[in-house]
């Protein structure tokens, strides 16, 4: 019997305060990618802001999203980056947020559909649970992922806590 | 280590098709997921999974679903069409993603309970939950829809797999 779900590759943040996780050299002979992170950032905020990008792209991204916060359900978009939130330094001490994120097809000519579930904690009013429907609408096999933490511009890199923690897993249909 | 997480059958559609089914589903794991890739052939038709043929009114579904710019929540109750876990009129060309789990299916003593997300950028994303009113093992998934004969467009891939607590 396959094993289905095979851990590829896991990075565990050390003090060094990097800005993000990639995984690279991704081999083609899964099925589909799933990423279960657990985060948590410098910037100054409850909670703060992770961009995905697939083979060093940073074009034909773009995500919708539906947003609970505690106390109302909302929803946005973003038409240039994927994007998700995660706890900052300012939410309760040693509290991470998680998130998975599932790549089906990833390795086929169509446009990579994602899936992202991700939650923000804290102890306090303020936290969030998110579901994103994302795309990078391009039609190369994926390779590498890399996920960024970002101020609030979604372009200048923050930087991730140590402990943050990212595996990556290869998914087989047969 | 045991193998926890095992690919029970994929389909790979050839041709569009209104429905594909998964049969013969043994009752030797805890819980099952289903994973659907691909399109739909036009705009505007829910997915739906219709449990062990049966077509009687005893599907419900409750989702919250957001657009891009705001959200909503809907509820269907006594449905004869099967639950919804892609309630979302989306884009037929739109690539999509469809997860859904469902718990302890093979038991005799419960309903049985599906959790979906669903998820097409260009259109929106969605969690459902629903509700099979039945004590009956499951063995059969058929995904579909009520109104289209061609739901699922060439090179949409269905997978079904099953999961074992031990």
């Amino acid at each position: 019997m396959a094993n289905t779900y095979t851990a590829i590759a896991t990075v565990t943040v050390d003090g060094s305060a990097p800005a993000s996780i990639e995984f690279t050299s991704i081999p083609a002979t899964y099925t589909d990618l799933c990423v279960l992170l657990s985060a948590r950032g410098a910037r100054a905020a409850v909670s703060t802001i992770a961009i995905i990008n697939f083979n060093s792209s940073t074009s034909n991204l773009s995500h919708r999203r539906l947003l609970g916060n505690g106390s109302a359900a909302s929803s946005d978009n973003n038409a240039t980056v994927l994007a998700f939130n995660f706890n900052g330094s300012t939410g309760t001490s040693a509290t991470f947020g998680n998130a998975t994120i599932y790549v089906p097809n990833y390795a086929s000519s169509n446009a990579k559909s994602v899936s992202i579930d991700a939650v923000t904690e804290n102890n306090a009013t303020s936290a969030q649970v998110q579901l994103l429907a994302g795309l990078w609408n391009d039609t190369s096999a994926i390779t590498s992922l890399k996920i960024t933490a970002v101020a609030g511009d979604l372009v200048t890199t923050s930087t991730l806590d140590q402990y943050s923690t990212a595996t990556l897993y290869g998914i087989k249909n047969s | 280590m045991p193998i926890t997480y095992e690919p029970i059958a994929t389909t790979t559609v050839g041709s569009a098709t209104a429905e594909v089914t998964f049969s013969g589903i043994s009752g030797s794991y805890t819980d099952l997921v289903a994973v659907i890739t691909g399109t739909r052939s036009t705009t505007g038709n829910s997915v739906l999974v219709r449990i062990n043929s049966d077509t009687g009114s005893n599907y419900s579904t409750t989702i919250i679903d957001g657009d891009g710019t705001s959200a909503v929540s809907e509820r269907g109750s006594n449905m004869s069409s099967g639950i919804g876990v892609a309630a979302w009129k989306g884009n037929g060309s739109d690539q999509m993603v469809v997860i859904v789990n469902i718990m302890n299916y093979a038991n005799t003593t419960t309903y049985k309970t599906v959790l979906s997300r669903y998820g097409q950028a260009g259109t929106g994303t969605e969690a459902l939950v629903g509700l099979w009113r039945s004590t009956a093992a499951i063995t059969s998934l058929t995904f579909r829809s009520d109104n289209v004969s061609n739901l699922f467009s060439v090179g949409s891939v269905l997978t079904l797999y099953g999961i074992k607590a031990a």
